[in-house]
């Protein structure tokens, strides 16, 4: 992986480093969060698939129910016995926050005229109607429950899917190319260390070769000073 | 306080006048879309119900609405019983969310 292109200075890899490390604990964080939100993502999901299993097979029972109340009665009995409630069902929107991710809450207020559920004259509607109104009644509290909980589900799933990209992100891109810009500019900067060592010993050298020549040349001029014929003759200029 | 609406088929929505939702009725997905639009727009709703029947032919439509806190737009069978888009919406979270289904695949 090519790193970034920077000056190979130790200010930069100082910056880069610290670059590292805050990916490296971002990440670490983000892993976590994906993992925890995974975990609660999938006892919502499990929790929706039974409760649609079951309001599924409720629904099914209760349009069924409904087919037959239409047909022992009319069908316009069927409209005009429920076509004007007499409850009105609210509800009342409360927010949780799951890993940051905030989720809807439902809870229903039945402004109930009474007790009774059937809302309509009974005088002119069939009992198997009743039967039906009082089963869709019994499901009322999971079809919320079930809106809830799909909507949770979304939510998370988009969190989920975000978090996956910006770890996938850190870990893939971003921490390896820094990786690979640290080494880089220690590689150059270890390069220019040793070129610097070998100039040192290369001056060094030079001068304690200058040095030794010099004092020979003292030693001889000692030299002869004592043993005078043993000086080679000068040769003239 | 937010109201519960519910959108489909008259056969399939009349039941739940009796329990105080709003009940529309949508003779096409189209329509339905129109009226799922003007619902979201006014912002009193929390919840809504809609047909899958539907819901299955304006899937683009829902996309849009997926990532809004709310409302809560839920699919449930219709008068002609469950087509399965409801369990497959869930399996479409699931392989977005994990990358893979995980769950469902002993089903499908």
């Amino acid at each position: 992986m090519a790193g970034i292109n920077v000056n190979p200075t130790r200010m930069e890899l100082k910056k880069i480093q610290t670059r590292y490390q805050t990916a490296r604990k971002g990440h670490k964080l983000l892993k976590d969060k994906r993992d925890e939100l995974m975990r609660q993502f999938l006892d919502v999901v499990r929790e929706n698939k039974v409760l649609r299993e079951k309001v599924e097979m409720a629904l099914g029972q209760v349009y069924h129910s409904f087919s037959i109340a239409g047909a022992v009665g009319n069908p316009q009995m069927l409209q005009e016995a429920l076509i004007c409630p007499k409850k009105e069902c609210a509800l009342d929107v409360s927010y949780r926050n799951l890993m940051s991710v905030i989720v809807p809450q439902f809870e229903i207020q039945v402004s109930d005229a009474g007790v009774d559920s059937c809302n309509y004259g009974l005088a002119f509607t069939s009992g198997e109607l009743d039967a039906s109104v009082k089963e869709l009644n019994g499901i009322q509290e999971d079809l919320i429950r079930m809106a809830a909980l799909e909507k949770t589900a979304q939510l998370l799933a988009q969190e989920i899917e975000r978090t996956r990209r910006r770890v996938n992100a850190l870990e893939y891109i971003m921490m390896p190319q820094y990786l690979a810009t640290i080494k880089s500019i220690k590689m150059k900067l270890d390069e220019n260390e040793r070129g610097n060592t070998t100039r040192l010993m290369k001056v060094k050298d030079m001068m304690l070769k200058a040095q030794r020549e010099q004092r020979i040349e003292e030693d001889d001029e000692i030299f002869y000073e004592a043993h005078p014929d043993e000086r080679p003759e000068e040769e003239e200029a | 306080m937010y109201k519960i609406g519910m959108i489909g088929d008259r056969d399939s929505v009349i039941g739940f006048m009796a329990l105080g939702f709003s009940v529309f009725e949508a003779k096409d997905s189209q329509e339905a879309g129109k009226i799922l639009h003007r619902l979201v727009k006014s912002e009193e709703y929390a919840v809504i119900y809609l047909v899958e029947d539907y819901a299955e032919k304006m899937e683009s439509e829902l996309d849009k609405y997926k990532d809004l806190p709310l409302p809560a737009i839920t699919t449930m069978p219709g008068i002609h019983g469950s087509t399965g888009y409801g369990i497959s919406n869930l399996r479409h979270a699931v392989e977005r969310a994990v990358g893979a289904d995980i769950l469902f695949n002993n089903n499908n």
